[in-house]
């Protein structure tokens, strides 16, 4: 059909989503994989530009306000995130690049919590013009790993999503109206 | 589409849309019971009953197990395992976040193409 890309792997079509797998690996271990339809580089650009991932990182329907994202990608660098989610204080998400290896891997420390936070680990591996993702999560203890799906509370997106599926059952999710300012 | 964590819940939703099939699982949360028992308390035909059930099942609310001529229903792994519904709430996070990101990477690789071809041109 299209000649220009005989050599290339059949692209994936357009409104397919690939899917995403979450596994705990061990007491201590959070795993989250993805594949891209696109090569690491684009994928890491993605995961790296303030700009960028600021776009992603909290889902449109999480219906929170990114109230500021800073990211000095580079080994010592720090990162800042603050949320408005309709509570008084702005939640505040920050830790350090501890290693960044262009479009193959990144880890960053979560020092937002009272004891020791997780260590997140991100590696991004090209597979012929697609991009394997896996994010695993490393947590001090089970505890903390076990309290890490408590922060979640926190993030008013799983509810959001709830809302979602239940109002939209079997509408078009574009007939309702939209859920206010972001 | 349907993303996978979004196709489950809509599954156990429409599950629990049914004030019966509530019931059901408000009886089994006291009690495993047998399909006719459930079907008296309920005061409905035991067909009914039974499809009442098949969703509940393939929902994972419920399972049941056939021994002799009885069919015994309990509550399921979705219900029991708290440690399936923490999961899903990750993977719904990062669904969603990763969704989202696809339309990101998407502009990048329309930006790089538009690029490319002017460099050949």
């Amino acid at each position: 059909m299209d000649a220009r890309r005989q050599n290339e792997p059949a692209p994936a079509p357009m409104n397919a989503k690939n899917r995403t797998t979450v596994e705990r690996t061990s007491d201590r271990e959070m795993v989250v994989t993805r594949t891209f339809n696109a090569p690491a580089r684009l994928v890491f650009e993605a995961w790296t530009k303030p700009d960028l991932f600021r776009r992603w990182w909290v889902p449109k329907s999480a219906g929170v306000s990114l109230l500021a994202c800073e990211m000095d990608v580079r080994v010592g660098g720090g990162y800042r995130l603050a949320f408005a989610n309709g509570a008084s204080k702005p939640m505040e998400f920050f830790g350090r690049y501890i290693e960044v290896t262009p479009h193959s891997r990144l880890v960053w420390t979560n020092d937002e919590g009272d004891e020791g936070g997780a260590v997140t680990t991100v590696t991004f591996e090209d597979k012929g013009g697609q991009t394997l993702l896996v994010l695993r999560d490393l947590y001090p203890s089970k505890e903390a790993l076990d309290a890490g799906a408590g922060s979640l509370d926190a993030m008013p997106e799983t509810l959001e999503q709830l809302d979602e599926v239940l109002t939209s059952g079997v509408g078009d999710p574009r007939e309702r109206p939209s859920p206010g300012p972001r | 589409m349907v993303q996978f964590s979004k196709a489950r819940l809509d599954v156990s939703f429409a599950a629990l849309s049914d004030v019966t099939r509530r019931g059901v699982l408000e009886q089994l949360g006291r009690a495993d019971a047998s399909i006719t028992a459930l079907a008296a308390k309920f005061a409905m035909t035991l067909t009914g009953m039974k499809k009442h059930v098949g969703v509940l099942e393939q929902a994972g609310l419920v399972t049941t197990e056939k021994v002799g001529r009885v069919r015994t229903c309990r509550l399921g792994p979705r219900r029991l395992e708290e440690e399936t519904a923490w999961i899903e709430r990750f993977h719904q996070l990062w669904a969603s976040r990763f969704d989202e990101l696809d339309t990101v990477i998407d502009e990048l690789k329309q930006k790089e193409m538009v690029h490319g071809r002017k460099k050949t041109e």
